[in-house]
């Protein structure tokens, strides 16, 4: 049974990317309904509560915050194995607030995403070096847009150059595991576009392979959390 | 007393409302082209969590040093040219991350906006991080008064980053930032070994946006390893690499904001 949180209120990409895109929030006795997307899927966003595509959230960052904190009081989520929550890039209210609102509950940890170019990687640093101030425990780092091959010629292009080693080498620097690399798919951004699941779509593509070896990576992590934590108890 | 901006001829800032479509990069190569056709530019990072712009001018080890009339902007190069300020710059340890909420980065980026010893520009671009938030209400209110030329949106083509560019479309109406137009950033990908193009991330939803809205379509620029190489390395691509895929998309334009402003000054 999966939740996924959307707290990016500026920029919310999750509905489309589930295909939900034009449903609204119903609101019960027992608070907020997430969408589903199936049954086990259940999914929430300020995308929900915007009437048009070109409604634009312009808000402060206690605005910002007051909604995050009413997607974790008001939702009913149910039973639930694993609650997703994706962030916008930066390291400041979003980002604070849900490490502060969740921490009487358990944060199993961050999933950190950076594309190969020192570029990305140098703000990535930054991120890591947030989960270590907030003490956010980090599953890992995704190497994403790792390569792409040509459909024709079946040469790889480093379109995002690891001109400083990629997230493989920063991972070896400050001691966080490389989870995977996935690599560039026209697929991934159509599936994402038409709100299809590409894993689906695409079962035979590297990306495919990919992110299924980082999905497991992640689940044997929280698995040996959680078994870590019941000995403890 | 003169205003820091007052020597400034022309103000633009660069936005989007998606993260990682390549703000940065536009609003380096600009300053590059604008630069090559003689022109003075600055460019004002307000991205305070992110903050790219020193690296793609190999000058993230430089200092900032304070002036009488504020900070001194960091020169990339000997001639003056081009000039920066980004908060990259007052850090001590590079990864050092940036944790505040949004009134302390409102004060900085008044700060940055009141107390930079500019002196005379061209252009001042001004490159912001994704989102319609704290950073993008305080900057369009302290650029307000200094009339800003107006804004270039990025997008990368595909509906998922068209979607939140929309927004900030909007976010443009409701302050009353003028729109010079979308650029439509990573359109497509040509290989470098069999030349076969490939819509990485799609095509074409950056020119329908500009249709749809009826706001100038600036131009598609493609996926350019060298380009991707000279922004790593801190280098020139608009001087080193006029061969190269992306350098005709952006040259036209940085000859568009050149012939706006022009249109704007008569």
């Amino acid at each position: 049974q999966v939740a996924l949180l959307d707290i990016d209120i500026c920029g919310p990409s999750i509905p489309k990317m589930m295909g939900l895109e034009g449903e609204q929030v119903h609101q019960s006795g027992s608070g907020w309904s997430p969408v589903y997307v199936e049954e086990n899927l259940g999914v929430m966003s300020v995308g929900f509560l915007l009437s048009s595509p070109d409604d634009a959230v312009i808000w402060r960052g206690p605005k910002k915050n007051g909604l995050i904190k009413q997607f974790l009081r008001d939702v009913d989520w149910g039973e639930v194995d694993y609650l997703i929550v994706d962030t916008p890039p930066g390291t400041s209210d979003e980002h604070l607030s849900i490490v502060q609102y969740l921490s009487a509950a358990h944060i199993d940890g961050a999933v950190i995403i950076t594309t190969p170019q020192e570029v990305s990687l140098q703000d990535v640093r930054k991120e890591i070096n947030f989960c270590h101030k907030v003490k956010l425990p980090i599953i890992g780092v995704v190497e994403n847009m790792s390569g792409f091959i040509c459909p024709k010629c079946k040469n790889e292009s480093q379109i995002f150059p690891p001109t400083t080693g990629g997230a493989e080498k920063m991972c070896q620097n400050l001691n966080v595991s490389l989870l995977g690399k996935v690599p560039l798919d026209p697929q991934i951004g159509r599936s994402c576009d038409k709100g299809q699941s590409f894993l689906s779509e695409a079962p035979e593509s590297p990306a495919t392979s990919s992110y299924r070896n980082i999905i497991q990576r992640i689940e044997e992590y929280c698995d040996q959390h959680h078994f870590q934590e019941e000995k403890i108890i | 007393e003169r205003s820091n901006l007052a020597g400034v001829r022309h103000i633009l800032l660069v936005l989007s409302g998606k993260g990682g479509v390549g703000k940065s990069t536009i609003s380096t190569e600009l300053a590059l082209s604008l630069r090559h056709s003689g022109k003075k530019v600055g460019i004002l990072d307000v991205d305070l969590c992110g903050p790219s712009i020193p690296r793609m001018f190999r000058v993230q080890d430089n200092d900032v040093h304070q002036c009488d009339s504020g900070w001194v902007p960091v020169f990339v190069d000997q001639d003056k040219s081009i000039s920066l300020m980004s908060i990259g710059f007052l850090l001590e340890k590079p990864d050092d991350a940036v944790v505040w909420r949004g009134p302390k980065k409102n004060a900085l980026i008044k700060q940055f906006v009141a107390d930079v010893a500019w002196g005379d520009l061209d252009f001042l671009i001004v490159d912001t991080p994704p989102g319609t938030s704290d950073e993008h209400i305080s900057t369009v209110e302290a650029l307000r008064p200094y009339k800003p030329l107006g804004a270039i949106l990025v997008t990368t083509p595909q509906a998922v980053s068209v979607g939140d560019v929309r927004r900030e479309l909007t976010f443009c109406k409701k302050t009353g930032l003028r729109v010079l137009g979308i650029v439509e950033n990573m359109s497509g990908f040509v290989c470098p070994h069999c030349s076969e193009c490939t819509n990485i991330f799609s095509k074409g939803g950056g020119e329908e946006l500009a249709k749809h809205t009826g706001v100038p379509f600036l131009g598609c620029v493609p996926l350019d390893p060298q380009l991707s190489q000279s922004l790593e390395e801190g280098r020139d691509f608009i001087q080193e690499f006029p061969k190269s895929s992306a350098f005709p998309a952006l040259a036209h334009i940085a000859q568009q904001i050149l012939d706006g402003a022009l249109q704007r000054s008569s």
